[in-house]
């Protein structure tokens, strides 16, 4: 299925507009694992039809990872200037593949001058989901046994550990909890800036214990919903070496998986 | 006359020590900037209520919470005792409330007394659990010395102001049932009823004596555990309060924009921007020490109970890493008492380095666990992060690969070095 993903400027040169901006963030431009689930959003929102664009080229690091390490300076500088593109398309809704793009764009710009309606990805499909525009085929994922791990952006910071439980419910899939979830759910270890440097001395990696505890409820799939998570708990598996044996998947792959996209 | 003007005395110092330590505390929280909590009243009230008072953060662990639940509430309410303690003491009378409640004196003492009987099995528990089987975070790094002795402390005299409550009604009536002293209650109470044995055989004489002193012994407990408290992490039984009152009400996931920044930015970005001339520049970016923080940060500091839920859920300490979020707002309260101590050397130190090290600082994930865990909304994370402020944008003292992550989102909007304008090509790919 080829896909249809005009930017806001190409839009808006035909004299457009978009229903939807989908935000992409850095990871989701760049980073190969992440590239995927943006592929697959973008697949879901073109099977249910929604009418939306990217900023491709406009857009900039929301400034998140620079403010968490303390460059308020850094992150205004980003923030603001993509408050005045967002603001020149006139933008309303947002949806983000990213939990800390989401977080950002949703409670942070706000203060700023940019104030719009923003959704986490698992809120947006499982929104067309309760609209009925989107439908989910759970065949493929019969009898496999699914473990979600929250992020923090999206479950402490937010309070959202539903919609992308919601989700993965329509899989037909055995779902499991780690011992530690939602509210208790442990980190792993990107955040705050943490991905982009070393750790700090310690004995033990965090997204080692977290892949640990996931993989302790034998389950067959990892399923996250963050980039970074993605690529912090593939790297824990590896080092648990069941790579091949367990996959770490974004809820978006999931259902396009699903939905054969 | 002279046991009322002793107990005036005893009374007057204890208060007067109180208020003395309480003025030391508003001189501490003083050395804050505001908080700028002062809005969105309502909700501030209804969330004390909800988690001061009703402790509905503390369930998740349910027998430290029950425990902890009856502790607060016996504690509470035999402390209406203390009214009629106050007023014996000052008047020269004995049970002064006895005859005008008639039967529902005996009645709240009863209930006083199974409080008081609950309240020392809690304490129990919690000297069980910190001395033994407790969770690690009891018998953690964090509280080697004053710490874990401060946290027996309060369990001792806790349990010497009940037992002296206890032992006093016991003896008491002990001298009514050996039928030597008919003045006093005729039915015994409930739990100090069962104390009788103990007593066998005394001398009335003596049986007077020690109820006077454990009456004794309670008031000066109280008076001493009142003066104790300021020092101690106990304080919480006031300051959960106005802690929760200051909690954070702005959503979880936001660092507060800093208005200095933004208006050098748009001045920057845009030369007709007028600033406002009366803005004062900000004294510092971020917190170096206690003087940069804000004033909840502060309270929360002197709040905190040193329970450790925060720490047993933070994904760096459970890794080894040095940080513990309760060692961050141990060492709050400890500099901002050092600061009013003054004495040698306290100028030229400060919260970060001398209490606080860049290790720490760097190991957050800003996960939100702490926050999420902390039964008094306290919040460690904001000033670890007002630190990292502080060590980034004063001392450009990032650790290398952070800065550059940060070089790559200037030149060219990502935290790697892609271009921008490849920024649309996964569409293609
Ligand atoms: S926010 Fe930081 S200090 Fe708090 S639990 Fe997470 S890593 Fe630990
Ligand atoms: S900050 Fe809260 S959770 Fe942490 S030790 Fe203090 S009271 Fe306990």
């Amino acid at each position: 299925m080829s896909l249809n993903v005009p930017t806001m400027a190409e839009l808006a040169a035909r004299g457009e507009t978009a229903e939807v901006l989908f935000w992409v963030g850095c990871a989701g431009s760049f980073d190969e694992r992440a590239k995927k689930v943006t592929k697959a959003v973008a697949k879901l929102l073109n099977q249910a039809g929604v009418s939306f664009a990217v900023l491709g080229a406009e857009e900039s690091c929301t400034g998140d990872p620079a403010r968490r390490a303390g460059n308020e300076f850094l992150f205004q500088m980003q923030a603001l200037q993509n408050i005045e593109i967002l603001n020149g398309y006139s933008v309303q809704k947002i949806v983000a593949a990213c939990p800390h793009c989401f977080n950002t764009l949703k409670n942070e710009y706000p203060q700023l001058g940019g104030t719009y309606e923003v959704f986490h990805h698992s809120q947006f499909i499982e929104q067309l989901l309760r609209d009925g525009r989107l439908r989910v085929e759970g065949g493929s994922f019969k009898g496999k046994r699914i473990v979600f791990h929250d992020p923090c952006y999206l479950g402490r910071a937010n309070g959202e550990y539903e919609a992308p439980r919601v989700l993965l419910a329509q899989l037909d899939a055995e779902i499991h909890e780690m011992k530690r979830s939602k509210k208790n759910g442990l980190c792993c270890g990107a955040g705050g800036a943490q991905i982009f440097k070393e750790p700090e001395s310690g004995d033990a990696e965090i997204h080692h214990v977290r892949a640990e505890e996931a993989l302790a409820t034998g389950a067959d799939i990892i399923a996250v919903a963050c980039p970074f998570c993605k690529l912090m708990l593939t790297d824990g598996v590896t080092h648990h070496g069941k790579e091949g044996q367990v996959q770490v998947l974004d809820i978006a792959e999931a259902i396009a998986t699903a939905n054969d996209l | 006359m002279i046991s009322s003007l002793v107990f005036v005395a005893l009374l007057a110092a204890g208060i007067t020590g109180f208020t003395l330590q309480v003025r030391r505390l508003r001189r501490g929280l003083a050395l804050a900037r505001p908080s700028g909590r002062h809005d969105r009243r309502k909700e501030r009230w209804a969330i004390m209520t909800r988690v001061a008072m009703g402790q509905s953060q503390m369930e998740p662990r349910r027998l430290a919470a029950l425990m902890h639940f009856i502790v607060y509430v016996g504690f509470v309410l035999i402390n209406i005792e203390v009214l009629e303690i106050i007023l014996d003491g000052i008047l020269g009378t004995h049970r002064l409330f006895r005859a005008p409640l008639g039967g529902l004196y005996d009645v709240l003492m009863s209930f006083f007394e199974v409080l008081g009987a609950l309240v020392i099995i809690a304490i129990v528990v919690f000297l069980v659990r910190r001395l033994r089987l407790g969770p690690k975070r009891l018998n953690h790094p964090d509280l080697t010395g004053w710490p874990q002795k401060d946290a027996l402390n309060i369990l001792v005299i806790e349990v010497v102001l009940m037992l002296a409550l206890l032992l006093m009604n016991a003896s008491e009536f002990a001298a009514v049932n050996q039928g030597l002293n008919s003045a006093n209650q005729q039915t015994p109470w409930l739990i100090s009823g069962l104390f009788q044995p103990l007593f066998e055989g005394w001398r009335v004489s003596n049986l007077e004596v020690f109820t006077q002193s454990m009456w004794w012994l309670h008031f000066v407990g109280i008076l001493a555990f009142l003066n104790y408290l300021p020092r101690s992490k106990h304080f919480h039984i006031i300051l959960a309060f106005p802690n929760v009152w200051y909690s954070k009400l702005t959503p979880r996931g936001q660092i507060p924009a800093m208005e200095s920044v933004t208006t050098e930015i748009k001045s920057m970005l845009d030369p007709s921007f007028v600033t406002d001339p009366n803005a004062a520049p900000p004294a510092r970016f971020g917190a170096k020490d206690v003087h940069d923080l804000h004033f909840a940060n502060l309270l929360n500091a002197y709040s905190c109970t040193e329970c450790g839920r925060c720490t047993s859920e933070c994904p760096a300490n459970q890794t080894g890493k040095k940080l513990s979020p309760r060692r961050i707002m141990m060492a709050t309260r400890d500099r901002v008492e050092e600061v009013l101590t003054g004495g040698q050397g306290a100028e030229t130190r400060s919260l970060l380095d001398d209490w606080i090290s860049r290790e720490e600082l760097w190991a957050c994930t800003t996960c939100n666990a702490c926050v999420e865990a902390c039964p008094l909304n306290i919040d460690p994370m904001d000033i670890i992060m007002q630190m990292r402020q502080y060590l980034v944008m004063e001392e450009s003292a990032a650790p290398s690969t952070v800065n550059v992550a940060m070089g790559n989102i200037e030149n060219n909007a990502a935290p790697w070095a892609y271009p921008q304008a490849d920024r649309g090509n996964w569409i293609n790919s």
